[in-house]
């Protein structure tokens, strides 16, 4: 990572446990600003509990350090107004309202604090996401996985937050929806937002970030510049399969 | 039995319906938001009334004191969780709430001359109750919040009983009845109707439109209702529970003391009157299975109807004819509705 930029995220010895089982040992990662950071890994490796922990979900051991300011117990509502935005892997949609409703509330606490131009980010998001605006009036609850993910991001950004968490934004859905997905992640660090990436698909992850952490049985086990990690043996071996061994498990 | 009968007792039964879809809206949208089973909704009726009352006897009703004793005791917990290392940001606001605007309102009664204006000692009434709402929240339903329904359940049994007992502390045994808003009368062919029901339909039809307007365009209500459907979607907007619970208490406390002031001048209201009336607006709510607003108004209505025709049948069984009516709903609702897994 260079070291010019300045962090949006660190966290430094974050530990989380469900009762006595550890899901997290001294986990330490940095979101450097305006870049993409993956966090790859198994089922099961912590990737979830760690977002979880970082904004404040769940009780955790350590220093999460956002924006410049150390958060000592770190609090949802607090973390959300200065402009952190998780994307949960259950997405979390209001499924009775609106996608409209569903958006609006994406700027629930800019609205709060006295911003009344969330309109216009409104018409933003709905450029990046066509599909919402025809969608508008629908419920949340009938929309296809595909665009329920674009709900969830696009109500995300809604916030127009600093660091934007994406959990598996992939999961369940096509490969071209997936591709997607993948290009407005780009296309949003394009925009100037920080993006701290979680994902089992590691070679479309590899292929977007700056910077990537592998995280296996609740620690880091590697960490390097995206470019090198997806050379790495070790990561082709574990994760990436050789010669797209991985895609072709997943075609049979 | 003959139509004109039928039809005051109908005009009555819509009258006392009207109040119970007030009722009724407040505990579905208290129970939808933080799963609480809001017995003590009807004290809520009772100490408006009663607090109403006692303002327009000139006397400073023991209600305010119960306002600065629980404002002091959320302010303790206040203090007590910053001296523990909690965050300082927000107490200046929460004190502001919690000791001087009790403080001031007792000071503001205690000055104020005894005043005959019912529009003034509504607005105190108000004033004195509301704030007990998000009180309550705090101190009694907050702890626990993550609790199981049952035991939110217990402490709501817990704060009625306490509040019946309050209320005879604070208002005596004796009922009262407070002189209607309105002495106009109007008649309709055989049908008298007074001014006081028509200020009752027509603030409980208003307060109606206005709670929609307020949960389909405002984005406060918005988020109350996004809390309803999604409590950790709410969390992950900024919208934090706690201030989901005492908003949803706020206006619950109003429904409930605006009810109180509504129907005060209609029926004698003791000080634990208002169980019976909560229970009849509870009923009406599980019409809508606790989730939906335009039955639970529509089932209030049958209720009062209901309650009002079998009063003049059998007024010895009147209760017990409105209260049955839970068990055909209950084997409807358990025969149409189908469980539906959340999404994912």
């Amino acid at each position: 990572m260079q070291t010019n930029t300045r962090n949006v995220l660190e966290v430094s010895n974050l530990s989380v446990a469900y009762g006595k089982v550890e899901a997290l040992t001294n986990a330490s990662i940095k979101v450097g600003e305006g870049q993409i950071v993956t966090v790859i890994g198994p089922n099961g490796a912590g990737k979830t509990t760690m977002l979880s922990a970082i904004i404040g979900l769940l009780n955790s051991k350590g220093q999460v350090s956002f924006d410049g300011k150390l958060e000592v117990v770190p609090d949802v509502e607090r973390l959300v107004a200065g402009g952190m935005s998780l994307v949960p892997e259950k997405r979390e949609l209001f499924g009775e309202m609106s996608v409209e409703d569903n958006l609006e509330l994406g700027a629930f606490h800019r609205y709060r604090s006295g911003d009344r131009k969330y309109r216009d980010t409104m018409e933003e998001v709905y450029d990046i996401f066509p599909r919402l605006r025809e969608r508008r009036v629908q419920m949340a609850g009938t929309l296809s996985g595909g665009e329920r993910q674009m709900l969830a991001v696009g109500r995300a950004l809604m916030a127009k937050p600093k660091l934007l968490m994406l959990d598996e934004p992939s999961l369940g859905l096509a490969p071209l929806i997936t591709r997607e997905i993948f290009r407005i992640i780009a296309e949003l660090r394009r925009r100037g937002v920080s993006i701290l990436l979680v994902e089992q698909n590691a070679r479309a992850a590899l292929a977007v970030a700056d910077y990537a952490y592998v995280l296996e049985t609740g620690s880091v086990a590697m960490e390097g510049p995206a470019d090198q990690l997806r050379d790495d043996p070790r990561v082709i071996e574990a994760y990436l399969g050789l010669g797209g061994k991985h895609q072709d498990m997943l075609a049979t | 039995m003959d139509l004109d009968i039928a039809l005051i007792l109908t005009q009555d039964g819509i009258t006392t319906g009207a109040v119970y879809a007030l009722l009724a809206i407040a505990l579905v949208l208290v129970f939808a938001v933080t799963r609480v089973i809001f017995i003590p909704q009807g004290e809520y009726v009772a100490y408006g009334a009663l607090t109403m009352a006692m303002l327009q006897q000139g006397k400073v009703p023991g209600t305010l004191w119960l306002l600065v004793a629980m404002g002091a005791f959320a302010a303790l917990l206040d203090g007590i969780r910053v001296m523990r290392g909690g965050a300082r940001s927000g107490l200046a606001a929460s004190l502001g709430w919690t000791v001087a605007y009790p403080l001031a309102l007792a000071a503001l009664l205690y000055a104020m001359p005894a005043t005959q204006s019912i529009i003034v000692q509504a607005a105190l009434t108000l004033a004195i109750l509301v704030p007990l709402g998000p009180l309550m929240y705090r101190l009694a339903y907050q702890p626990v919040a993550e609790g199981s329904v049952l035991v939110l359940l217990i402490v709501s049994v817990a704060i009625h009983v306490s509040m019946v007992g309050l209320g005879l502390l604070f208002f005596g045994a004796e009922g009262s009845r407070t002189p209607a808003f309105s002495d106009a009368q109007f008649s309709v062919g055989a049908l008298a109707i007074s001014g006081q029901q028509v200020w009752v339909v027509v603030a409980s039809a208003a307060l109606i439109v206005g709670l929609w307007l307020f949960f389909d365009r405002s984005l406060y209500g918005k988020a109350l209702r996004a809390t309803a459907i999604n409590r950790n979607g709410a969390r992950l907007m900024g919208f934090s529970p706690v201030f989901a619970g005492k908003l949803t208490f706020v206006l619950a406390a109003f429904i409930g003391v605006l009810s109180g002031i509504l129907i005060a001048p209609l029926t004698t209201i003791y000080y634990d009157t208002g169980f019976l009336i909560g229970l009849k607006g509870f009923v009406a709510a599980i019409i809508g299975g606790l989730a939906s607003y335009p039955i639970a108004a529509a089932g209030a209505l049958l209720v009062g109807v209901l309650e009002s025709f079998s009063s003049f049948w059998a007024s010895a069984y009147k209760e017990v004819f409105v209260f049955t009516l839970i068990i055909p709903v209950l084997v409807w609702r358990s025969l149409t509705s189908h469980h539906i897994e959340e999404d994912e």
